[in-house]
Formats: C-alpha cells, structure tokens, sequence
C-alpha cells in the first residue's frame, strides 16, 4: 500500500466517514451532503456524519417520490432526490454586479465579490459527477467562462459515492455515466466510495482521485483487522455491487443516437400528444441537475441610486422566456417540451459537445403529471424509426 | 457574467417618433474594438439590459453608435438618454459581416426597418473603399416615410457615391412621391451579379426570409446571403440559454450567419 492510497484498495468503516466529515470540516469545508428531510432525501450542510440517511431508501415512479426505511442501515441507498449540486455550484439566485449613480448622474459598476464559499460535497452520484462536468463544459467551457461559477467550482472537493441501489427511474447505463465511476486521476472527483453492506459487516471502499484526496484520505482510520486480503475482497464486492446495479436500471433510452432521432423529429406527431399532457410547469428543468438556464433581474434600493442585477434559475417552458417584441417565438406547449427534450438530448451536442441528459431520473419522478423522458424518446423512435434506423446509431451521446 | 464598462452620451439624434442614434463614448478604459455586426449589451442603469446592434464605430475616439427603437423598458430607458448620462456596455459580441470576406464581390445590401441599423456600418466601411468591391447596392425597406432611418445619410449614399441606393415603403402618405411596396421589389433593379454577390439582409424575420429566398431564386448561392438574427438574450456570453436556435447560440454562433445555416432553422415553426 502506498501513502497516496491511490492504486491499494482502502478500506473504512462508519468511523472513517465521521472522521471524513471531521476532517473536512477542520479544512475549513462547508460540508454538503444527504439527510433526510421533510419526507425526503435532500441535500444540506453536514456538521457531521450521523445526519446521513443511514437506514433510508426511495422508492421512485413517474411523479412519485416515497422515503422508505431500510432494514439494513446503509446510508448511500438511495438514487437522486430533488435537489442536485447545482443548487449550490450554479445557485438558484446570484448577484451578478451593482451600480452607483452619483449626483453628476456618472455610473459606477462594480462586480460581485462575495468569496466563493469552500465546499466539500459528499455523497455524488457518478450521474451527477457527470452532470457537474456538463455544467463545466456550458459554463466554464466556452469563449466567456462565468467567473463567479469556476470560482465554487474550483474550490469544491467532490466526494463521489458509487451507485448499488438504482431507482425505478434511473437510466444512467444507457446513458453510459453511471453507476459507477471509473479509477485514476482524470475521473473528476477528489475521493470515491462504494458502500459495501455484507457477511464481513458495513464498510467503505475508498479511494482517492486526486493530491487533496489522497491527503485527505491518508488521515482517515481504516477499518480495524482488514488485512489487504480482506481490503481486496471488500473492493472486489464493491465492484460487484456496482456491476449488479447496473443490471438493475429501471428505465433505459432507446439505443440510437439520441441526437439524430431529435434531429429527426422535429415534425413528429407525439409533440403534441405530450404537450397534451405537460403542464408547462418547469419542474423537470429545476430538477435537472444540468438545466443552467437563468434570467436577469434588476432591482435598485429606495434612493434609485443603488442598483443590482441579480441573474435567477430560469425555464425554457415558461413564455417569458424566448420574448422578442411582438411576441414569444415559443408560445405553444409543444415548441416548449420540443425545445427541451431536442435541446437536453440533440442540441446539447452541437452546442456543447455532449449530451445534456445524465440519465438520474430527476424529471420522470418530479414531473407533476409523470412525463416520463424515457418513454417520450422512445415514442419518437418509433414513429421516426424507418427513417433514422441506420447501423452507426449507438447508445452513447 | 462580466460587468458593464461605463460609457457616456455624447450625442443623441431623434430618427422616428419612437427611435433614436446616440453616440457613446468610454468613460474611463475602453471595451475591445467592435465590427460591423457585432452587438454590445447594453445596460440603462437599474433597468435593464438588451443587445444591440452597433450602428456605428468610431474607431477614432473608441466610440459606439447605437440606434434604438423605444419598445420595451429598456429600450425606452435608453431611448431617454441625454447627453452627459451615462451608460453600462458590454461587448463585443457575436459574429460580425465579415465585410472584408467579400473583396471583389457586387454588394448586395438589403435592410427592412430598424434592419437598417446593423448595416449601416457596412455600408460605411464598403463605400469608403470602393474599389474593393464591385458594385454596391443598397435597398432600404420601411413600413412608412416617417419610420426612414438616416434619412438624411441615404440622401448622401444615392447623390454622392457610386453606390445604386433604392428606398421603398409599405404605407405612403401625402407626400411621398418613391416607391412603394415590399423590399424584395427593389431586387430587379439592382446592379449585380447572382454568382460573384455577396448579400447582407437584416429586417423583420419575414423580411429576411422573402428576401433569402428571392436571392437563392436569382442565384445568389445561400452562403453567400448573410442573414442577421435576433433572439432574446440575458447574458451574450453563452451561459443564459434564452437565445438558443436549434443547434445554434445565437450570441455566440450569430447573429449574422449563412442563409445556408439559417434556412432550416427558420423554416421550422417556433424553434
């Protein structure tokens, strides 16, 4: 075994992740993770480890959501809940500058300087590690990167737990990001843990992907009397585990390039069997864990002489949203869903080289009357189906 | 989101009932020089912000010349601005003519209403140096004669230069004695050659579609039609999402692109 800790399988136990949230903390991390909440799995900061939902599952269908209790303590065994890290990376809510005007009616503009806060998330799903690298991509990627975003981005220490217990919603296999996440120092994440529940008792896998996170992680107790025979077993099981989850996804996509079919579908009939069924709502699009789109706001205090321009969470299904003089150029619920689902899982690609879809589940679950993304791409495969059947079409985005 | 640079009035001209040129100049450093084409944010001090095209660089002074027409809040915010105010911008952005791309060609430059705008920078730089290009057509449409940007420069462009300058209106009133009708009526009047042409339209989306068209029927091979697009747009920098055209950001892929690319997107109903 190295110090690193990064190519030897690390084994710990529950001790090991308190001491995790522990040493987090003493770095100075805000520390944000799972607890469960108000009838659900939400995501909070952590004062320490005992807040997980040890002992808490889900139970997922298409505008459903139930907490249900597990009889085996495990404290990862749960699939996405409402929220995801984008309510802290790419908040709901930024003040993007102020300005002053002085008695002269001269202007001063100043940017937000508000300190990125240090964050420690624990408990990332490999979806959602892969739905932070998407926002990366849209938000940091281009020509303009949005500073105030790569500054919490950049200081973030990404705790990755593996997926075991897929949800009935989750599809991330065929959208080749879950659920596990590969090893090495390219994956994204700073440590990763697979929770291992068997014979041999409630263990962790460990390992780090990054300096900081085999720093971190040599300062954590490993599990007592696990010689490295028993480590290898536990990272063998863990392996296993994530393996079998995988064969356990509740939903898949239709396996062809999802970026062809909704370049194909543009003129297809099921857009208005769903926009007959969509409330226009939103929720799929707060709920997506990629969904960066936001609109301004700006607001001056009661002198008039102090503005601020704040940018808020918006939605593509809201009419405001693609207004031009004389009128929104996207006024019918189906050019709205068309333009969410053919951005999600077509666009995205041109515009920012992969998929927008992570395959969560967020918005089948969340969707107030169970639009389920699944079925829809499926629908529009098969009614476009003869026309885009080719050999080259493959699963992955 | 990068943060707005002061600039101040220096001068403001009335063009319409509802529509303004202001001339801006840095207040203190100023932003990255613009082309013709390209928009800045512009931000009316606790209003708001909208893209706007440049209407005019001043590349002596580092200024900027905006014509805006009061639609909205802050269209109307800035459309009060008097000299002295001040004003945040941001810029440049987007995809510019490429004016220079087109050495050699006939110009075809065909503007429908506030469209005008956008070109009018164009038509400035191709007349300044006309021996680089063939002959340089310039077709303005306007709903009424009271809603006739520049008047007064288009006189100069038709009388002084060597350019075939036509103006038509949809609505004349008492005393216009021109020509009236849509702006894709001028085209068989103008001087060019479909296949060494290159053409700028910018206008009301159904103005640049009757006119793409007319020019793909003519001959003018759609690349060489470059189209100038408007699409709501929060931040410019490619992060809102407001501005989105199928596969396009039109801040960051637009606004002014190819008929070729372009066609497509706006044949498909509320993209």
């Amino acid at each position: 075994m190295t110090d690193s800790g990064r190519s030897a399988a690390v084994v710990i136990g529950k001790d090991g992740l308190a001491a995790l949230v522990e040493v987090l903390v003493e770095r100075g991390r805000t520390v944000i993770g799972p607890t469960a909440r108000d009838g659900a799995i939400v995501l909070a900061e952590l004062a320490s480890a005992e807040q997980l939902p040890y002992g808490w599952g889900v139970e997922l269908e298409a505008g459903h959501y139930r907490l249900r209790p597990r009889e085996d303590g495990m404290a990862f065994a749960h699939s996405a809940g409402p929220q995801s890290w984008k309510t802290y990376l790419h908040p709901q809510r930024v003040r993007q500058w102020s300005a002053e005007r002085g008695p002269g009616g001269e202007v001063t503009l100043r940017a937000d300087s508000d300190p990125a806060p240090s964050y420690a998330f624990l408990g990332v799903r490999p979806c959602d590690l892969r739905a932070i690298a998407i926002q990366d991509r849209v938000l940091t990627g281009g020509t303009y990167a949005d500073p105030a975003y790569r500054d919490r981005r950049d200081g973030a220490f990404l705790v990755v737990v593996e997926c075991t217990d897929p949800g009935a919603t989750c599809f991330c296999v065929s959208m080749g990001t879950g659920p596990g996440v590969g090893e090495g120092d390219d994956e994204g994440y700073d440590l990763a843990l697979t929770e291992v529940l068997d014979d041999a008792g409630h263990r962790f896998w460990a390992r780090a992907g990054s300096a900081e996170g085999a720093e971190v992680l040599a300062l954590l107790p490993r599990q007592q009397g696990l010689g490295t025979v028993a480590a290898e077993a536990t990272a063998t099981a863990a392996r296993e585990s994530v393996t079998a989850a995988a064969g356990r996804m509740g939903r898949s996509m239709p396996p062809v390039s999802l970026q062809r079919l909704m370049a194909g579908s543009l003129d297809a009939k099921r857009w208005d069997d769903v926009a007959a069924r969509c409330l226009t709502c939103g929720n799929c699009t707060m709920a997506c864990p990629t969904c960066f789109c936001t609109t301004t706001e700006d607001v001056t205090d009661l002198t008039g002489d102090h503005a601020e321009r704040w940018s808020t969470w918006d939605s593509c299904f809201d009419l405001d949203f693609s207004h031009l003089h004389g009128g929104p150029v996207r006024e019918s619920a189906r050019s709205r869903y068309r333009q969410w689902l053919t951005h999600k899982l077509g666009t995205w690609h041109d515009q920012f080289g992969s998929s927008g879809c992570v395959g969560c589940g967020r918005c089948i679950v969340w969707c107030p009357v169970g639009i389920d993304i699944t079925e829809e791409a499926a629908a529009l495969h098969a009614e476009t189906w003869s026309m885009l059947e080719s050999p080259e079409g493959g699963a992955r985005p | 989101m990068t943060t707005p640079v002061p600039y101040e009035v220096v001068r403001w001209e009335s063009e319409t009932a509802d529509t303004a040129t202001v001339a801006l100049r840095p207040a203190g450093a100023a932003l990255p020089s613009f082309r013709p084409g390209q928009f800045a944010m512009l931000y009316a001090f606790g209003v708001g912000e909208i893209p706007v095209s440049v209407s005019g660089i001043s590349r002596a002074d580092q200024g900027l010349v905006h014509t805006i027409r009061a639609v909205g809040a802050v269209s109307g915010a800035l459309y009060g601005l008097r000299p002295g105010t001040s004003v945040g911008v941001r810029g440049p952005f987007g995809t510019d003519w490429d004016l220079p791309a087109a050495r050699g060609h006939d110009l075809l430059i065909v503007a429908g209403g506030i469209g005008l705008a956008p070109l009018r920078p164009v038509v400035v730089d191709a007349l300044a140096e006309p021996d680089r290009y063939g002959r340089v057509n310039v077709l303005v449409g306007s709903r009424t004669p009271d809603e006739l940007l520049y008047r007064a420069e288009i006189g100069h462009w038709s009388t002084a230069t060597a350019a075939h300058v036509a103006v038509t209106v949809d609505r004349p009133d008492d005393r216009w004695t021109g020509e009236v009708g849509v702006v894709t009526a001028l085209l068989h009047r103008a001087r060019f050659r479909p296949h060494g042409t290159v053409a700028f339209v910018c206008g009301p989306e159904p103005m640049i579609r009757a006119t793409a068209r007319d020019l793909v029927h003519r001959g003018v091979p759609a690349q060489r039609i470059r189209v100038s697009l408007e699409r709501n747009m929060r931040c410019a920098t490619g992060h809102c999402g407001h501005c989105q055209l199928g596969p396009l950001l039109v801040c960051r892929d637009g606004p002014v692109l190819g008929w070729d690319r372009a066609e497509p997107l706006l044949a498909t109903r509320e993209l």
